[in-house]
């Protein structure tokens, strides 16, 4: 009997089809048909300029936007030959960890849903929703943020991070340890996940599957241990790495690397290089920025030079005490601070030169391919560029576009209802998979 | 260590190779059409290559390059503004391989010796054929199927290509460079 | 059809609008990154139950309200045709999130520009994506829209996009 598990089905992860071929209710063939999400984000990149490709990237993988921002940003900052400061590559980390948490909780809550514990959904979508809060606290936005930018991110860590970040942790942790009370050994929650897609590792290896699928299998293969990258290899943290390559793996490795992840956040927060304060330095008094920039333009800048601004809740972290911890010093590159745009010609033209329509940020010629650790698996950005201010070629090597390829040979020989476990494991994000 | 990779197959294979470079610390060897399902096999097989990881298959239309429009920002003045860069390379790159439209590109990764490699293999429009990397990868079947499905570049020994991003009915493969952005194909609905 | 409204019939259309918005039965077509901040809505934080709307049917036959989340690209179009078509009346349409509202910056051609070119839409909230409380908002003019469905006779009239622009 044929049968078809249309594009529009409850499992919440994203739109495929699969046509499976039953016989009672064991699959013998099953197809998988993608592409129901297809918004040609490959083209769309090369109709906007390199720091215009940033919210592109966010809804990727949609579930970890900080992972892709970074590492279209980190390409990019490859192909032009520049390396940011310390302090923005710890701040680039921590908010990856941090999202790579976040995606891992949506993982585990939504394949617990599917297969009946609707609690332990709500628990990790809650703490998923305290990360969140504090993803708002540094980025202004919940979800899609848009945070980094070629050669820097948008704005500083607010000053008071640590405290807050300290106390979510605490709070995933007590979530994370009821779900793993709920589940790992819940006799319902293990029969149906224990055995089932079996995959092995010179299989998995084959498809071209990276990331937590391919560690489940045996085989350990982490980008930010083999091709270390920013400030990872300063971190101290496991690769957890499973056994049989079944559902019970997957699941048991992701909880793993949420534990592992916070840690790295919790280190990182120790060694972060410290940033500038902001105050003013010069005089002691804090400018109203818009009391700044019409003394600008009323041309007294003597009274005004050399100091910050106090900013408005959007700009607020990106002023000029910030921006050598998180910009890099090419000119070329990375816009000024704001002080510095209306407070003196060179920072006006610099901001001109980088902004209006003819001009741009402009990598020198080249083609380059960066990988990072997605929450996925190695996802890479293939960019070619031809000296114009937008890209050339973006190409995005999506994690979860080899797993899915395999999965024909992750259900075939089990039953229709290991159908459910499987695809929760997988973690399709539709954005990631057809971009 | 650098260009070791690239001298071992340029030894191997030398009829096949016809440049290289490391921009960026990027291995990357341009090879001939002809030679891809070799080279690939011995990259796979060879016990000091062992890339047994195929991480990318893409391509790219070189139709365009250098070639960006002049914004319409400096239409009205006559101006033209011809893209150069304007942040200096000390190790420029070598530009884009021969002169052929399309270049297909292949990244492989080895999880032993945990190297990288990128072949680019040019390919003309009126020939875009190449063999298939199916019998050596299975995960080159996905990523070929896309291929041809954004490119139309034909892949001989492949067991199924056909769209894969697409629908059926889209015609015209929409990331070649004279594809316009916002053509549509819609199967019910307006042409908005 | 209507007569003229009478005391009772005006009470029973009150009643039947009050029942039917307190009791929405959704069918989430959920495709993209809206989906996340629908789960966030539906989830502990800022409960959609609380509305009476928290219980999502995977069936569009035992649905009254689609909830479009996501972009829909013209692969996909069909599809919510489809579902659409299927569902009873009276059914109302929530276009969520801006991708479904106008196409949002996916202008290329692959996305359909405005989901309200193949089906009629009732309430549209931007949004890339909505905050929780947006979603709430529009649920809230949802309801209001349910409330009054009966009393005016018909399904309110849905804005069509004009053919041509006028400037």
């Amino acid at each position: 009997m044929m049968l078809n598990i249309g594009p529009a089905h409850p499992a919440m992860h994203g739109i495929v089809r699969i046509v499976v071929d039953l016989d009672g209710e064991q699959i013998q063939d099953a197809d998988v048909e993608i592409g129901y999400l297809h918004r040609g984000f490959e083209k769309m990149a090369e109709e906007v300029d390199y720091n215009g490709v940033i919210p592109y990237t966010d809804r990727l993988n949609y579930v970890s936007p900080l992972i892709n921002n970074m590492g279209y940003c980190m390409a990019v900052e490859k192909l032009i030959g520049i390396s940011v400061p310390e302090r923005c590559h710890y701040i680039r980390v921590i908010l990856s960890e941090i999202s790579r948490i976040g995606d891992h909780l949506t993982c585990v809550g939504a394949t617990a849903m599917e297969l009946g514990a609707f609690t332990v959904f709500l628990y990790t979508i809650k703490a998923r929703e305290f990360l969140w809060d504090l993803v708002e606290k540094v980025t202004g936005a919940r979800m899609t943020v848009s945070y980094c930018r070629v050669g820097g991110v948008k704005a500083d860590l607010p000053e008071d991070f640590a405290e807050p970040c300290a106390e979510v942790f605490k709070e995933v942790r007590k979530v994370l340890a009821e779900s793993d009370g709920l589940l790992t050994r819940n006799r319902i929650f293990v029969d149906r996940m224990e055995g089932t897609g079996v995959i092995s590792a010179e299989t998995a290896i084959s498809y071209g599957i990276t990331g937590p699928f391919l560690r489940a299998t045996g085989m350990e293969y982490d980008v930010r241990k083999d091709s270390p990258y920013s400030v990872y290899d300063k971190l101290p943290f496991d690769v957890p790495v499973g056994t049989t390559g079944d559902n019970m793996d997957r699941y048991l490795v992701r909880m793993e690397e949420m534990e592992q992840s916070m840690q790295i956040v919790e280190a990182a927060l120790l060694d972060i290089p410290g940033g500038a304060v902001l105050v003013n330095p010069e005089t002691g008094q804090p400018i109203p920025a818009a009391q700044m920039v019409d003394l600008a333009k009323m041309g007294e800048i003597e009274s005004i030079s050399g100091g910050c601004a106090v900013m408005g809740p959007t700009l607020e972290g990106s002023g000029r005490a910030q921006h050598a911890s998180i910009a890099v010093d090419e000119k070329r590159v990375a816009m000024p601070a704001k002080e510095d745009t209306y407070g003196n010609i060179e920072g006006l033209m610099q901001q001109f030169k980088l902004v209006m329509l003819g001009h741009g940020l402009r990598p020198p010629e080249g083609e380059i391919y960066f990988p990072v650790e997605g929450a996925n698996g190695e996802l890479g950005f293939y960019v070619v560029s031809d000296g114009a201010g937008r890209a050339y070629r973006i190409r995005v090597r999506p994690p979860c576009f080899a797993i899915m390829s395999a999965l024909k040979e992750l259900l075939v020989g089990d039953m229709i209802a290991d159908i459910i476990p499987t695809f929760g494991s997988v973690n399709m994000i539709g954005g990631e998979l057809d971009r | 260590m650098t260009s070791s990779l690239i001298e071992t197959v340029t030894g191997q294979f030398p009829d096949s190779v016809s440049a290289s470079h490391a921009f960026r610390g990027d291995q990357t060897l341009v090879l001939r059409p002809e030679s891809v399902l070799e080279v690939a096999r011995y990259l796979k097989e060879d016990p000091a290559m062992q890339m047994n990881l195929l991480v990318d298959v893409t391509a790219v239309d070189y139709s365009t390059f250098g070639k960006s429009p002049a914004p319409a920002f400096f239409a009205s003045s006559g101006v033209t503004v011809r893209p150069s860069s304007q942040i200096p390379d000390k190790d420029p790159w070598p530009g884009p391989p021969a002169s052929a439209r399309f270049t297909v590109v292949y990244h492989f990764y080895s999880t032993h010796h945990k190297h990288r490699l990128r072949l680019v293999v040019p390919v003309e429009e009126s020939e875009a054929t190449l063999d298939s990397l199916t019998p050596l990868w299975a995960g080159a079947d996905w990523l070929e199927r896309e291929v041809w499905d954004m490119y139309g570049i034909q892949f001989s020994g492949h067991p199924n290509l056909k769209r894969i991003l697409m629908y059926e009915e889209f015609e015209g493969h929409p990331l070649r460079k004279d594809y316009p952005v916002n053509k549509r194909q819609p199967l019910i609905g307006p042409v908005n | 059809m209507q007569k003229t409204p009478s005391f009772l019939t005006t009470r029973l259309d009150e009643a039947i609008g009050w029942a039917q918005k307190y009791s929405i039965f959704q069918y989430p077509f959920v495709t993209a990154c809206c989906g996340m901040e629908y789960m966030a809505t539906a989830c502990s934080h800022y409960d959609i139950d609380r509305f009476g709307a928290g219980l999502p049917r995977f069936s569009p036959r035992q649905a009254d309200v689609m909830f479009v989340v996501g972009t829909i690209s013209h692969k996909m179009a069909p599809i919510m045709k489809r579902i659409f078509d299927q569902m009873a009346d009276p059914k109302w349409v929530v276009a969520f999130g801006v991708c479904t509202c106008t196409g949002g910056f996916y202008d290329n051609y692959a996305t359909v520009m405005g989901i309200d070119t193949i089906i009629p839409v009732d309430v549209y909230i931007p949004g890339c994506p909505p905050r929780p409380e947006m979603v709430l908002d529009g649920l809230i003019k949802l309801q209001d829209k349910i409330q009054d469905h009966r009393a005016s006779g018909r399904r309110a009239e849905h804005e069509t996009r004009p053919e041509v622009f006028e400037v």
